[in-house]
């Protein structure tokens, strides 16, 4: 479980590094969504992967 | 010659063809027809966002002028048809569904699958609604208004391509075309019960139209027929040297495929993922297929749900990276819920990104070995019929999940490897629901033959909504 303090004190400073405008009023919605992704990209992190593996950028059918 | 265009919202794109290259009807009746149907229906589909009359009128009486000349028409003579509005049409700004880019100057020229459509001659009317830079899957827009499923107007055609969804299913033209980049084809089809053409990525040209994921882009039509859709599929392939993907494959046409139906096609379903979280009619809609295709052998994808969320980040990041600095300079003109998903989308470390980008080179291989036995995988296109307009969520497996983030499941860890779907769909009571029929890269032959052979037994078709 994501501390919800900690996340958004990250969000705030993330936006302030990348120059976004953050209003407090979007941070609810900021921080739902960035725990989804983050989640979302868990699930991609456990998967082991050999070290040689490339990365498909742009994808050659 | 007297127009004789009465029931046009009916009519078959071939159908037109065939009518206006013989002289049974002119392409200025047709358009006149289209035109007016636009007209009447629009105003509570809220599909078009610009009509193209003038130009579309007067690309009609150039057709009409040259079949009186003895000229050989093209196989889409006369067939109106609209796009979404992130492609660009001369003299429009390209607007791709948001309030920032109407800003922008007017195109200089039309987007190259539009000057394929009317090389072969289909008739531009006009411009489509959509979910704001295609980052949606409920079809609607803050700025534009939602588009309107014409089953039920009170419900959602589904997006991003909403309004393609909405004028094709609608009858306001029998052609439009969209974009495809985890759904936004298969979705609205689905919902609105219509024909949807995924292809291959880097088979049509995206060039000239407005990006949202470079990685996952896709464009490509929408129609109410299998014939339509090969048509027009078939004219508008060609490499690009505009679009950086585009393929040098020579042209596979897949129209005179048609017949061939599923003569020796190796057919399965897809099990795991793909009979979870669903309502009963997505696995009922399946089921209708599978029986109608006599398949018995299963197969199953492996680890769906990482490729989806992978898919999802990889969305995320590249739609930020591309939207960076219109966030920092017009934050408040965004549709709030994009403009929340994109700030949260730039936030996501780069590492977490490459990761997912690693894993859909794993995930890719081991789908097309499944492609050594099997020619094509049937699958649910959406996990429910459409949900009313502004619904927030639902409950799938006995989750509360929203809806706009969620209506894609099924259909984004397929174009996350870029192979082409043919959604068909199922005129299932009281709404319409699409399957989709998947096959190996550039095998949308195979994908057409399949949805024609069940279009010609009836097991799919393109109900006629109660609007009409």
């Amino acid at each position: 479980m994501i501390d919800v303090t900690a996340l958004d004190d990250w969000i705030i400073r993330s936006a302030a590094l990348l120059n976004l405008p953050l209003d407090p009023a979007w941070l609810p919605a900021v921080r739902q969504n960035v725990e989804v992704t983050l989640r979302l990209a868990a699930q991609v992190d456990e998967f082991a992967l050999p070290d040689e593996a490339e990365p498909a950028p742009v994808y050659g059918a | 010659m007297a127009p004789d265009m009465n029931g046009f919202e009916n009519k078959k794109g071939f159908e037109i063809a065939k009518a206006v290259s013989i002289g049974e009807v002119s392409a200025l009746s047709v358009v006149e027809a289209a035109l007016a149907v636009i007209e009447m229906r629009n105003q509570t589909l809220n599909a078009f966002t610009d009509v193209t009359a003038e130009r579309a009128v007067a690309r009609a009486r150039a057709l009409d002028a040259d079949r009186a000349a003895g000229k050989m028409l093209g196989p889409l003579a006369g067939i109106p048809f609209a796009v979404k509005n992130l492609f660009d049409v001369e003299g429009l700004p390209t607007r791709a569904g948001s309030k920032i880019n109407r800003n922008r100057p007017p195109a200089k020229h039309d987007q190259p699958l539009i000057e394929k459509l009317e090389s072969a001659g289909a008739i531009l009317v006009g411009a489509l609604n959509m979910g704001e830079y295609a980052y949606d899957f409920t079809g609607e827009n803050v700025h534009d208004g939602p588009s309107r499923n014409p089953h039920e107007v009170s419900r959602m055609t589904g997006g991003s391509s909403g309004g393609s969804g909405a004028a094709v299913a609608g009858g306001l033209v029998p052609l439009a075309l969209g974009s495809d980049t985890n759904g936004s084809i298969r979705v609205p089809a689905s919902l609105c019960g219509i024909f949807g053409l995924k292809p291959t990525y880097g088979r049509l040209s995206r060039a000239r139209s407005f990006p949202f994921v470079g990685s996952f882009d896709h464009l490509g039509p929408f129609a109410r027929c299998t014939r339509d859709l090969a048509l027009a599929y078939d004219a508008m392939q060609g490499h690009d040297p505009e679009d950086p993907v585009s393929t040098a494959r020579p042209l596979e046409a897949a129209f005179p495929q048609l017949p061939r139906g599923l003569d020796g096609l190796r057919v399965a379903v897809a099990g795991g993922y793909f009979r979870k979280q669903g309502f009963p009619e997505a696995y009922q809609a399946v089921e209708h297929v599978t029986k109608a295709l006599n398949i018995s052998r299963e197969v199953e994808l492996p680890e769906v749900y990482r490729a989806r969320a992978a898919a999802y980040v990889i969305t995320a990041t590249e739609g930020a990276a591309l939207h960076l600095d219109h966030l920092r300079e017009r934050p408040s003109d965004f549709d709030p819920a994009v403009r929340d998903r994109l700030i949260a989308g730039a936030m996501i470390p780069a590492s977490l990104v490459v990761k997912a980008q690693k894993f859909r080179r794993w995930y890719r291989e081991q789908v097309l070995s499944l492609f050594k036995d099997v020619d094509a995988i049937i699958a649910p296109a959406t996990p429910c019929t459409a949900p009313s307009i502004g619904q927030q969520t639902f409950t799938l497996d006995g989750v509360e999940m929203p809806v706009r983030a969620n209506l894609g499941i099924y259909t984004q860890p397929i174009s996350f490897i870029g192979l082409p779907v043919v959604a068909v769909p199922v005129p299932l009571q009281p709404l319409p629901i699409a399957v989709q029929i998947i096959a190996a890269p550039w095998r949308e032959d195979i994908a057409l033959r399949i949805a024609h052979a069940l279009e010609e037994q009836g097991t799919v078709s393109a109900s006629r909504p109660s609007f009409n």
